[in-house]
């Protein structure tokens, strides 16, 4: 991985189009902008760790339809 | 073709009722074709894995949980899916039931799109704090 050094307000480039920008530096935060084309998606990593979560705790659920068809219908 | 199902044994289903998601559905990556089964005694939508009997997920159209419910999709998605008018797609929430099934939530932040014209699918993964991942779906004290 490459690992580089910036200081506020300082940018990397990836390609002709994505921008991040190191915007503000806290004690245990950053704040980072990042223009990108609107095509892409740009989301906290974790969120999508969620997602995955969810549906796997979904699937994986063992449910007895004709209970939850009586609660249902109540 | 006849499918094996997690809730309703052997289903036969027709070639054109297929539903591909390309990228899979996180935490499934290898899982990319379903079936969208109902149930008479439920109002659910099951989808359900075509490969795997076991891998079914129990959704709800958000606007059956929230009135409301409404967002925008990534230019991404709508190339992905290829749709070309808003109409074109159905989408759902993942449910998740617990044993005491009246604290079952909805995964609303990440919907299920499908463009009901090709039947490409996909989870959207929705910007903004407008949705949650657990939105519960009956208010307390039902």
């Amino acid at each position: 991985m490459l690992v580089l050094a910036r200081k506020k307000d300082e940018a990397i480039l990836i390609g002709d189009e994505i921008e991040i920008i190191v915007t503000e530096i806290s004690e245990d935060k950053v704040k980072i902008g990042i223009k990108a084309p609107k095509h892409m998606k740009v989301f906290r990593k974790e969120l999508l760790e969620q997602v995955k979560e969810e549906n796997i705790h979904s699937a994986e659920s063992k449910i007895d339809l004709e209970a939850l068809a009586k609660v249902m219908k109540k | 073709m006849n499918i094996k199902t997690k809730f309703f044994g052997e289903v036969k289903i027709d070639e054109n009722q297929i539903i591909s998601f390309v990228e899979g559905i996180p935490g499934f990556p290898e899982y990319k074709k379903y079936v969208i089964l109902n149930d008479e005694e439920l109002d659910f939508t099951f989808l359900q894995s075509i490969d795997e009997k076991d891998l079914c997920f129990i959704t709800l159209p958000p606007a059956a949980i929230v009135g409301d419910y409404s967002f925008d999709l990534s230019d991404e998605t709508v190339e992905k899916l290829e749709l070309e008018k808003p109409e074109d797609a159905a989408t759902l929430a993942i449910l998740n039931i617990p044993e005491d099934f009246k604290k079952m939530t909805a995964n609303l932040k990440a919907p299920i799109v499908i463009n009901t014209k090709n039947n490409k699918g996909i989870q959207e993964l929705l910007d903004g704090d407008n949705y949650s991942m657990k939105h519960q779906v009956f208010k307390e004290d039902v």
